[in-house]
């Protein structure tokens, strides 16, 4: 068995990709029939690759040229409805402006592959690195995973059509990879034959279709009893999703090599007394982080989140709950709680090791993994001095900590640089 | 196109104990689409009326496939829809069925970007001149002067030209109808299915709810609409104007029955002062003189 997977792995070409190129490459061994997006940064080079391997014949698809993005999901939408495999892609306002469709698409219980390239939400005009956009859809119903490299980017896209088709599952999926840092940095990425791909990929399935001859409608008034119902069976298949995820990841393995049967990845945890937690990119950075601290001492893993719907809640009980000290890095906060990620984190841990929240990276300031070292040395000195410790939110600025516990306003802010003001607005400042 | 009844479908596309008020035009309309393009046709209904005259699960009171979607996706996901149905060999015509908030103001960007892509589905904007499911509010294409729960001193603004805009994205079909002329309606409809590309029928379509009339009117306020030149029935066909029957008799305004019969049935219209009745009729005069201007311009007039 082990020689298949090493002659089918090798059959692999490893080619030089940028994060959205491999999102598209994906797109294309799905067999996608029908594409609708609109561009925005960072996300446009997954539309104009796949525009590309259309026009060149590689890919037989319908591209859409929607006018924007609530057209592009619901264009998307539509299509799956009438039946076929389809994929959109987005960032940070787009996301924000398809909001509404995100609910409408889950709740059709309608398979569909969405790319979300993470970044900042105006205002100010900001296209870096964020992860308030891709958490904002944690509640929509959605399946939702973070790649923390390219490889990861064109695997899970190729797990979330299985997945999102999978008749225990039957809710439409998003695969975030971070804005420039995945999205436009070339890395080598192994992709796999056709062969392959059609081998994993079953022929598109989906609980029902709208076309002639079938008077059914989609989506008319139903009683509030049963429309709980319905509530209620989303979430039992966001459930079920992680058995499928499992099965496919598996499966996914032993036709590549690339093994995805886990939710979480976790990296030197097992001996760890102390974990730094985590979604997407930074984690790469974060594993360096855990080879440092760990030459100084301090035995830490990096547990990655591959999934964030369904919440990987087995996975990160048994990763963190025998742990002295959990970090938890957010790339964006939950303005007058705390991390979001850190939040979750409280729950499946039921904050029985210390837990300290770090917001970090936000808007896309640059967050190394000296960083990331700096901030779990942090955690550990808290730990250190004042026994078990609870902190949910930390917020940490060019190397600077600023405490920010829900309660009283923290003494300390970092200062905002003030812009020279004219007129009026300095006269109202005075 | 001549109309045969005794070709038409007997099948109900409309089905009895549905959830539409008494004089519905909207049920009138959707008949007529039924009997028109019959098992063909897959309907995509955005917020309106029509979303909740279907009724409640588990059963459906328009008698074809139904894709309801939300409020301002109409014209995207119809065209997402026609695409896979094309791609899978299916035989569908893929119909959105829109009120005039749908169409005119929060449906207009995703309208606007389907005709200029040139998607072949056929977009219907059944116009009750208000937002009538929440409860007869205000809209892009409410007339001058009329009442509604947000225009107490009347509407101040004027009717969207909607047709014409759509003409504008030179579309190789588009039509006015009203719900008062059923063959005139079936006709343009199964002409439109005839014609690959975007097509768009914009339905004129009295309620007796928002307008306050009797709803055993329905019918005779559409025509009046006609009659009187408030309403015009015409369609661009590759871009060509052509008046339809009765307007076609109706250029010289002697010919019109006057306004003041349609206005006068309508409670709506009830507190309407002088001036913005003068007001009204300026604009459907001025209607009527851009008609004169296109047939002008054709060689037509």
């Amino acid at each position: 068995m082990a020689s298949v997977a090493e002659a089918r792995a090798a059959a692999e070409r490893l080619i030089p990709l940028r994060g959205n190129e491999a999102v598209a490459y994906a797109v294309k061994l799905a067999r996608v029939q029908v594409v609708a997006a609109y561009p925005i940064t960072p996300q446009t080079i997954i539309v104009e690759k796949i525009d590309e391997l259309i026009a060149r014949g590689e890919m037989d698809a319908d591209m859409i040229h929607v006018e924007s993005e609530h057209s592009a999901l619901a264009a998307t939408y539509g299509a799956a409805m009438g039946g076929v495999r389809t994929f959109t892609a987005t960032a940070s306002h787009g996301l924000a402006y398809m909001y509404e469709m995100l609910w409408w698409a889950a709740a059709s219980r309608v398979p569909i592959v969405m790319a979300v390239v993470t970044r900042a939400i105006g205002p100010p005009w900001n296209i870096h690195v964020e992860h308030a956009d891709i958490m904002s859809t944690r509640d929509t119903g959605w399946l939702v995973s973070m790649a923390e490299n390219n490889q990861e980017a064109l695997d899970l896209t190729l797990m979330m059509f299985r997945v999102t088709e999978d008749p225990r599952v039957y809710l439409p999926g998003i695969v975030g990879l971070d804005g420039f840092i995945l999205s436009h940095t070339v890395e080598p990425v192994s992709v796999p034959p056709q062969e392959v791909v059609d081998e994993f990929l079953p022929p598109r399935r989906q609980p029902y279709t709208i076309e002639p001859g079938n008077p059914i409608a989609m989506g008319n008034i139903m009683p509030d009893e049963v429309f709980e119902l319905h509530r209620v069976d989303m979430h039992a298949s966001s459930r079920a999703a992680v058995e499928a995820i499992r099965e496919a990841g598996r499966l996914y393995g032993k036709l590549t090599g690339r093994d995805y049967s886990s939710l979480l990845e976790c990296y030197r945890c097992s001996d760890a007394d102390a974990l730094i937690v985590g979604i997407g990119s930074w984690m790469g950075d974060a594993k360096i982080a855990v080879d440092m601290l760990r030459e100084e001492g301090l035995r830490f893993g990096a547990a990655r989140l591959r999934w964030i719907r369904p919440f990987p809640w087995q996975e990160l009980r048994e990763a963190g709950l025998g742990k002295k000290l959990v970090v938890v890095l957010d790339r964006s906060v939950s303005f007058g709680h705390a991390g979001p990620l850190f939040l979750e984190m409280s729950s499946a841990l039921e904050a029985r090791p210390s837990m300290v929240g770090f917001a970090a990276g936000v808007g896309g300031v640059d967050i190394s993994y000296e960083d990331i070292a700096a901030m779990a040395r942090k955690a550990w000195s808290m730990v250190e001095e004042n026994g078990r410790v609870y902190v949910p939110l930390l917020w940490y600025h060019l190397g600077g900590f600023y405490p920010m516990e829900p309660g009283p306003l923290p003494a300390r802010l970092p200062e905002m640089p003030r812009a020279p003001l004219r007129g009026g607005g300095e006269e109202e400042r005075r | 196109m001549a109309i045969n009844i005794k070709k038409l479908p007997r099948k109900k596309y409309v089905m009895p104990g549905n959830a539409a008020c008494p004089g519905c035009p909207e049920t009138m309309g959707f008949r007529y689409l039924g009997m028109a393009l019959g098992e063909k046709a897959v309907v995509v209904i955005p917020a309106g009326c029509s979303s909740v005259i279907q009724g409640a699960w588990p059963r459906q009171g328009w008698g074809l496939p139904v894709l309801n979607i939300v409020f301002a996706a109409g014209a995207s996901a119809a065209s997402g829809l026609a695409r896979a149905l094309a791609r899978r060999g299916k035989d569908a015509q893929v119909v959105v069925w829109a009120g005039d908030g749908g169409t005119a103001d929060i449906g207009l960007q995703a309208l606007s970007g389907a005709a200029e892509r040139g998607e072949n589905i056929i977009y219907i904007c059944v116009d009750n001149e208000a937002y009538m499911n929440t409860g007869i509010q205000r809209s892009g294409l409410t007339p001058h002067g009329a009442w509604t729960t947000t225009t107490h001193r009347g509407n101040p603004g004027r009717k969207k030209p909607l047709p014409q805009i759509v003409a504008a994205h030179k579309v190789p079909y588009v039509a006015t109808a009203s719900v008062g002329y059923p063959w005139d309606f079936i006709a343009k409809l199964r002409k439109a299915a005839t014609i690959k590309g975007f097509k768009y029928i914009h339905l004129h379509a009295p309620c007796p709810v928002g307008w306050r009339f009797d709803a055993g009117l329905t019918q005779k306020v559409a025509q009046l609409a006609v009659e009187t030149g408030a309403w015009i029935l015409y369609e661009f066909e590759n871009g060509r104007l052509r008046l339809n029957p009765p307007s076609n008799r109706l250029l010289d305004p002697s010919r019109r029955k006057p306004l003041w019969e349609y206005i006068k049935l309508q409670g709506r219209f009830r507190h309407i002062t002088k001036e913005d009745l003068a007001e009204l009729e300026r604009e459907i005069e001025e209607n009527w003189e851009d008609i004169r201007a296109i047939l002008r311009a054709q060689g037509d007039l």
